[in-house]
Order: C-alpha cells, then structure tokens, then sequence
C-alpha cells in the first residue's frame, strides 16, 4: 500500500512539475520607447527577433521564453515603479534594458537592493560597472570608456597636436571627452586640448558653437554630438569650412541611427566607431542581417545589434544556469561566454562588463549614402582596463 | 573685430528663428490668454511637414505650404477644443493644451516614424558670403531679413490695420470689445491661425539648420516661453528685442564659459523679471493679475469629511488583501497627492501660479539624498531635512516671485527650478551630476514594501489634511482675499504680500516632504525631478483634479498615476492619455471634483 501510495505520489509530482516547466520563463524589459524611438524601436525588433528564434527552437531547457517589456518614458522614477511591478506582479526572474545612463543606474541600484539581477543593455556610463558597479548589474553595450579608447588611439596614429573638444552638456558627454583626453594624452604626451565646447543635449545653436570651435584654430576636432544635434552641427560646420584638412574623430557617428539620416551630406574622411552592417561580410552576420530583413524589412541599425546580443545573453545565461534563481543566474553569468551575429562576447567576472566590440572606420559618401570604409573590429576585450584595475575602481563589498 | 561681427550676424539669426515662433505664441495670449503649451508642437509640426512636401516640389512652396498648413491646424485646435473652454477657469485651457501636446507627439511618430529626417538645403542659398573676411552663410542672411520682415509686417498690422486694432483692443481690454460688439470667436480664430502658422513658418524655415525630428517641440517651448515672458506677453517688439538677448547671450556667452547653453535663457529670464517684473515691453494690464478666477470659499462638509473618513479606513486596510503591487502604486499616489496638495494650495487658495513646482519637490528630494550620504543620517532625519531645505528655497524663491503675480509669478517660478536643475547638473562634486546620487533606501524598520506604504500614508496624509485645514480656516480665508481683492484685502489690514510668501513657504515645505519621501522610495534621485516635465505633471494633477475643491489634488494624482500606469502598456499610449485629459478638460471644465459635486447638487434638486 505504501509503495502504490509512494509511486502514485511521484507520478502526481513529476506531471505537477512537467506543468510548471511548460510555463514560460518570464523575463522584465524596461526601456525608453516613447522618449527616444529612434533608438529603441530597432532595439525591440532585435530582441523580438532573437526572441521567436530561441521559442521556435524549444525554448530554453525545455520552457519558452517570455519577455515583458514595459516604457518608463524617460523618467527613472517610472522606471523603478516598473521594475517593482515586474517583480512583484509579473514574477519576472531578471530585469533587462534601458537606454539612458541615469534610468541604467536607477534599476542597477533597485536590483541591487532587492536582489534581482539586472542584465543592462543599451546605458554607456562607466559609472554602471565601475565607480557605482553593485554584484547584481551586468552590462552588455561598449561603454563610453571602451568607445573613445578606441577612437583616441586612432587619434594618437594622426599627426594632430592641437585637439578641440565639443559634447553635448550631460553625463554621456563629460564621461566621453574625459575618457579621450586620458588615453589620447597618455598614448601622445604631447597633444595639447585648446578648447572646449557643451552645447546642451538636442540643443545645440550650431553656428555659434561651429565659430566658437574655429576661433581656438585646432588641427583637429574631437566630436561627441549625436542625433539632431549632429546633423545641424555636420550642416554649419560644412557650410562654414570648420572641418576643411582637419582630422575629425567622432564617437559612434558610424552608427546608421546617426549617419543615415546625414544621407548624402554625412561627413568624409571622419574617423568614427560605429556599424557598418552593409558590408560586414560572415556567414554569422549573414544570417542574422537575413533573418531580421526578413523579419521587419527594414535594414539593421545598431539597436537591432544590442537588442539581439540582449536577448542572446539572457538565453546563455538561462541556459548555463539551469535555474531561474537570482544567485545561479549571477554565478552563470560571470565568466559566460557565447556567440552573436559579431564575434562571441564574454562577461568579465571581474567588472561584469561584455567584451562587445564595435568598429571603427572612415566615414564616406557611397551612393548618396553615408557609410563607413577601411573599417575594423575591435574586441572590447583590447580596450577595458585589466581585471585588477577594474576592480579596483567598483566599490568595496 | 571682424569675428566678433560675425559671431553677432550668427547669432541674430537664431534670434529670427526663435523669434517667428515666440511672435505667434505671445499674439495668442495676448488675444486669448491661453498659454499654449502645443506651440513647440505647431512648430514640430512644421518642419515635419515641410520636409514631405519639399521631397516633392521645391523647398520654397514646401516652407510656404507648411506655414498655411499648421496655421489651419491651429485653427481646427481653437475651434475643436480650446473654443470649448473659454468659459473654463483660464488656466485650465492650459490642459487641454498639454494634452494636445501628447497627442501631435504620437501623431508625429506614427506619420513620420522615428528617425531624424534631414531636409534639404535652401536652394540658391547654400553658399557662404564673406563679410570682413568671415564666412557667413548665405541662409543666415535670409533668416535674419525674414524675421526683420515678420516684425515689420506684424508691426504694420497691428498699427495700421482694422484687425490689427481689434488684436490690440483685445489685448488690452477683451470684455469692453465684446460689450462694443466685436464677435469674439472670429477674433479668436484669426488670432490661432496666424499664430499656429507663425510657428509653422519658424518650424519650415529651420529645416536647413537641423534635421526634422521627434523632440522639438518640447526642446523649443521653454525657450519660446522665455523669450516671451522676457519681452513682455503680448508685445511683438518685446519678444524680438527678448529673442535677440538670448541669442546674443548665448552666442557670446559660450565663448567664455562654454558650459552656459544650460541656462544662459533661464537665468537672462530671472534678472529680468527682477528688474522689469513685466517684461522688457509689457504692460501690467495684459499681466493678468486674476489668472485665476474668482470663486466661493471652498467647503468640505459633512459629505467630504464622511467620504474622507471612509478613504483613510480602506486605505489603512488595504495592505491587508491587495496585493503588494498595489501598495507600492499607492504608495507613489500619496507622494503625487502631496506633491499636487502643495501647489493646490498656493494656486486654488491663493491664486499663486507656479510653472516650477519641481524645484521644491527637488530641494526636498536632493536634501534627503545629501544628507544621507553627507552626513550619513538615518531616514527620519533626513525626512526632516527635505521640508527644511525645501522651505528655505521658498523662502528665498517666495522673496522675488511676490513682487509679480500672473503667468510672469508663474514663469519666475519656472526660471528658478531650471537654475535649479542646471546646479544639479554642473555642481557634479556635490549631486553627482546625472549620474544623480544612489543608494538612499529607507531604514530597515521601513524597507517592506507594507510599512514604507504605512509611513508614505501616515506623512501624506496627515499633511494634506493640515492644508485642506488651513485652506479651510481663518488662514486659507485671508489668503483668498488677497487672491480675489487685493486693494481691499490691505486696506483692511492684511499684509497681502507676506500671505502670499507664507503660502509659498507652506507649498514648498509640503513639495519638500513629498520629494524627500520619494527619494526613498525609488532609492536614487537624478536632476529630472527638478525639470520641467516634473512641475508640469503636478500642474496637470491640480487642474485635472479640480483648482476649487479640497480634494482636488488627491483624485487628480491618483486618476493621472492611474492613467499613466495604465495605458502605458498600450501602443501609442501618449495620445491615449492626451485624449483622456482633453475630453476630461471639455466635459469637466471645473476639475473631476467638480463632477463630484456636480453629480451631488443635482441628486439634491431631484429629491
């Protein structure tokens, strides 16, 4: 009786627990949609991409994926309101996403005090993983540290000594002229930064700033501005001869969000990191550039990148895992390594940060559009500080 | 020399440009007395338009098709929406407005998508012209003699025409020109379409200098606001003269100190105000003194407080069987209702408009976080030092913002939460700039989402009880005199300007507690509680919940945070929103507690 009753027991356990796998893992995804669709729209498309994929295949250890996805507007109080309920109601098992630096910290600091993971895939503050990094917050993008040590060694190659800076006015800005200086100087004693200018963010009164930039004669400008404020800044800059036989470097203008909108009045001769998607040619990002033309027909942009590789991890680390427990979730994510549509990717243990790479190349007009030639990959991994450095700059405990 | 001539021809012409869209929103006020917060929506509208016809047909037609269109679209928000609320109180117009805002920036997104869209240059004027040696392009030019010809052609029609006379007489004086006969509403109309097409015209023309996109139309709108209220609302010239001191001061200011583009406007904004409290050009009658109307004492009754007693008793029990979602949203209601009680208090009461709001809500919430980190205090304390810290930016803001009344009391406010927000930024030692300040999590006795619900109710509430109590009082009643009649009120004593401080000190105290309670519940706070999006929420909370009811502030956080969390789930949730509050704004033009008390007056004329 006792052994029919034991057997009967188990039989009831494992259907009770083949229910529970058929369950979806549910995973939380906050984003700025509404305050910068330009951005974030080719994002959701890459992680939606990845996402049918990984269900279509099975799912991940034998349960679907579900992502619940939510738009803080911009606000980091939303966001963490958000977070709240995504925990609370939706029982996700990590957080994932944000697009500004400071709604990035706001959820990094919610996961860390409630102790859920945070997976942040688009914020660039250095801030996020190192001088404000927490145990429970990874990043996915090449942050700005990695973006412009890239560039500045470029810079250093020219023959430029007399350097002018312009950014726009905010975090992303300040991180990103202070992280050139550094490594431009160190690799190039001799460079001298004779001005500097901080129009504020989607503000810029171009001409003047352009004639402000002229009047301190530098061999080169080194440009931080993005968005609209890079095409009124590309316009008047052009118009007034700014960049004629200047060596201009230019963070992530290489991007198609930013330098496909410049059509064929994009910049030449910039040097800039960025995606050139249109003539990256592997059978891995082959496929992908297939599969998401296929998908949305529309052409890649960065985002769809990012949003990819986001969706990517999170089924890595779900995978390695084997169990939807924060702690499991953070020790498999330390250390993980897999594949994207770039080269395979891997999360330092060290200062939770993606080795993601990005490239860096010319600008150039081609068909009446801006592209980006005499490109190459750099892995993420060349320009991050050593492990011990790094650790050095995350807070102690 | 000849650098510093050219830095100045560069700068006029983003004077011309700033100044056609600042000419058509100070025509509309001047006329109507609505602040229209859609106007950097006309202007968005604007270059978007123009750039889909210019991919057609010549750059010219486009700019001129452009203008006629966003000046019919002006012309159809007047006659749908806005024609509907004349009787409203005025500000509330002020709503409807915002909640067209949200509706074009949808629109925008749906017909346009969301990238950048770079229009083309000005034919034949792509060039540039030396002048003393100095490059100036040639489109500069062209900005510069299109704005001199707006302003003359304004100029003209306001001196020499009929229309232009009616315009003035409107200004000046819009209940004697209706006892004269002149029909109002074609006026009205007039005044919208040339206005709406005014900003139109300034979207089109700025296509050659930046590209068509999503955020122009909030990026512009506080400039625009500036430059209005610098050179006096309603006057054309006022707002030239104001357009070219900003672009000056920015166009040389950035030569020195380059971190100026923050706030160069705002702080221009607030020396002004200071020294003209009406603007370079403005007249004190076209002030509006009366922004808000004025209205019987409010009462409470015995309906209010049974409802009020009722409201605390399932709010205590609530944590009992809702579940802890709920709690954390509600707790997030409470912050708001204190936030908008505040703000209710100095406008409903005492007629003290405040388009900076956050600045108090900010000081409390920045005090908190500073000094848990600074001194390493525990929450208790630092809750005292947000309202502290948060008055005594009253204090301060109150001394300047009572020598001014109206919308030029209002735009004060407004100056001082953007200097605020910008010292957060650039004072990086201290607010740690935008990376803002983290890890401000309450005591641990507090950390359950259950007992921060507790503690968020019981300091909430019993605050909103203390103003419903002074509004209701001897207090409230001396403040709404100085509202309603302010002659009379110091004629029988009352030292009118030191109540209406003292009503501003009390609303900064209360937004101070608020933001310091808020701090703790997020955990980190970041200068956008100090931005502009952030008093314009708790504007839209008090008007939305009604200026003349006690509870006014309470149903409008709550059905806002309500809304807000709720449609934003939706696609195109932003127009949801802007329709809701639009309709709200036509069919309960007294605030949703006024179709409380609607719905009760007529249940008591039936029985």
């Amino acid at each position: 009786m006792t052994f029919v009753r034991t057997i009967a027991t188990a039989m009831l356990l494992s259907v009770f627990a083949s229910l529970a796998n058929a369950e979806p893992i549910k995973i939380g995804e906050i984003n700025s949609y509404t305050r910068l669709p330009a951005f974030t729209e080719p994002y959701k498309k890459g992680w939606q991409l990845a996402l049918e994929e990984i269900n279509a295949s099975g799912g991940i250890n034998g349960r679907s994926v579900e992502i619940i996805s939510r738009d803080d507007a911009g606000k980091p109080g939303n966001a963490v309101k958000i977070a709240e309920e995504l925990i609370r109601r939706d029982n996700v098992v990590m957080l994932t996403g944000t697009f500004f630096s400071h709604i990035g910290l706001a959820v990094s600091d919610f996961a860390k005090q409630n102790k859920v993971m945070f997976l942040a895939s688009e914020p660039l503050t250095d801030a996020l993983v190192w001088s404000k990094g927490n145990d429970y917050t990874f990043r996915l993008r090449p942050s700005t540290y990695m973006q412009a040590a890239m560039l500045a060694a470029e810079a250093a190659k020219t023959d430029a000594v007399k350097w002018a800076t312009v950014a726009p006015n905010y975090a992303y800005g300040k991180d990103a002229v202070a992280a050139f200086k550094q490594v431009l100087t160190k690799l190039k004693p001799e460079v001298k930064f004779v001005d500097e200018q901080w129009p504020a963010l989607f503000k810029i009164d171009a001409g003047v700033t352009v004639r402000a930039l002229e009047k301190s004669k530098p061999d080169a400008i080194y440009n931080v501005t993005f968005g609209p404020d890079l095409g009124s800044f590309v316009r008047e800059g052009t118009v007034r001869g700014l960049f004629k036989d200047r060596t201009v470097v230019s963070l992530l203008t290489g991007e198609p969000e930013y330098l496909e909108p410049l059509k064929d009045e994009a910049p030449k001769g910039w040097i800039v990191t960025g995606y050139p998607w249109y003539a990256i040619d592997t059978p891995e990002h082959n496929a992908f550039r297939k599969a998401y033309e296929a998908r949305w027909n529309e052409s890649l942009k960065m985002g769809s990148m990012v949003g990819y590789n986001m969706m990517l991890s999170v089924a890595a680390v779900l995978k390695e895992a084997k169990s939807t427990d924060t702690n499991a979730l953070i020790a498999a994510m330390k250390g993980l390594t897999h594949d994207t549509p770039m080269e395979p990717i891997t999360y330092r243990d060290a200062d939770h940060q993606a080795t993601m790479g990005s490239w860096v190349g010319k600008t150039d007009v081609i068909d009446g559009k801006g592209q980006m030639t005499n490109w190459r990959f750099i892995d993420g991994a060349s320009v991050l500080p050593s492990p011990e450095d790094a650790k050095a700059m995350r807070p102690k405990g | 020399m000849a650098f510093y001539f050219a830095q100045f021809l560069t700068g006029l012409a983003s004077a011309s440009s700033l100044f056609l869209v600042a000419a058509g929103l100070s025509i509309i006020f001047g006329v109507t007395r609505i602040v229209n917060f859609a106007h950097g929506s006309l202007f968005m509208l604007g270059a978007f338009i123009a750039y889909s016809v210019s991919q057609h047909t010549s750059f010219w037609l486009a700019v001129t098709m452009a203008a006629i269109a966003v000046g019919t679209i002006g012309w159809c928000m007047e006659r749908g929406v806005l024609r509907k609320l004349y009787a409203a109180p005025e500000l509330f117009q002020l709503v409807a407005t915002f909640g067209l805002v949200l509706i074009i920036q949808d629109a925008a997104l749906w017909i346009w998508g969301p990238m950048d869209l770079l229009g083309p240059r000005a034919p034949g004027l792509e060039g540039v012209v030396r002048i003393f040696g100095e490059p100036i392009p040639e489109y500069d030019l062209f900005l510069i003699t299109i704005g001199l010809v707006v302003l003359a052609a304004t100029w003209w029609t306001f001196k020499r025409t009929r229309f232009g006379i009616l315009v003035r007489a409107a200004t000046e004086d819009p209940e004697m020109l209706q006892a004269l006969g002149v029909k109002p509403s074609t006026l009205f109309q007039a005044t919208f379409f040339i206005g709406a097409a005014l900003a139109g015209l300034g979207g089109a023309l700025e296509l050659p200098r930046q590209p068509a996109n999503l955020m122009m139309d909030l990026n512009i709108i506080a400039e625009v606001f500036v430059v209005v209220v610098i050179g006096g609302m309603g006057s054309i010239i006022g707002a030239f003269l104001a357009a070219l001191l900003i672009s000056q001061l920015n166009a040389f200011g950035i030569l020195i100190f380059p971190e100026i583009t923050l706030v160069a406007a705002f702080a221009a904004m607030a020396v002004v105000l200071i020294f003209k409290p009406y603007g370079l050009m403005g007249k004190l009658s076209i002030a509006t003194p009366n922004a808000v109307e004025i209205a019987p004492p409010m009462t409470f009754g015995r309906i209010g407080s049974f409802a009020g007693v009722s409201l605390m008793i399932v709010l205590v029990a609530l944590p009992f069987f809702a579940p802890s979602f709920v709690v954390v949203l509600l707790s997030d209601i409470f912050i708001f209702a204190l936030f908008a009680a505040g703000l209710h208090y100095m406008m409903g009461t005492g007629g003290l408009i405040s388009f900076g709001h956050a600045a108090f809500f900010g000081l409390g919430a920045y005090g908190a976080a500073l000094v848990v980190k600074g001194f390493g205090v525990s929450m208790p304390m630092a809750l005292v030092a947000a309202p502290v810290l948060a008055g005594f930016g009253a204090i301060i803001i109150g001394w300047f913002a009572i020598r001014l009344s109206g919308v030029y009391l209002a735009m004060l406010t407004l100056a001082a939460a953007q200097i605020l927000w910008s010292t957060a930024i650039q004072w990086q030692s201290v607010t740690g700039g935008d990376d803002g300040i983290l890890g401000i999590w309450p005591s641990t006795w507090a950390t359950d989402t259950t007992a921060f619900y507790y503690l968020a109710l019981a300091l909430c509430s019993t605050t909103i009880c203390a103003l419903i109590y002074l509004s209701l009082g001897q207090h409230g009643l001396l403040l709404r005199a100085t509202r309603d009649a302010a002659p009379r009120a110091a004629a029988l004593g009352i030292n009118v300007k030191a109540r209406q401080w003292l009503a501003i000190i009390i609303a900064g105290v209360s937004a101070g507690l608020a933001g310091g309670i808020f701090v703790f519940s997020k955990g980190s706070v970041f200068p956008d509680v100090l931005a502009i999006p952030n008093s314009v929420d708790a504007l839209v909370m008090v008007l939305l919940g009604g200026l003349h009811a006690p509870v006014g502030p309470i149903i409008g956080a709550g059905v806002f945070a309500l809304l807000e969390d709720g449609l934003s789930r939706l696609p195109y949730w932003r127009a949801l929103l802007g329709i809701t509050i639009v309709i709200v704004a036509i069919y309960a033009p007294n605030g949703l507690a006024g179709v409380f008390s609607k719905l009760r007056v007529l249940r008591t004329k039936s029985t």
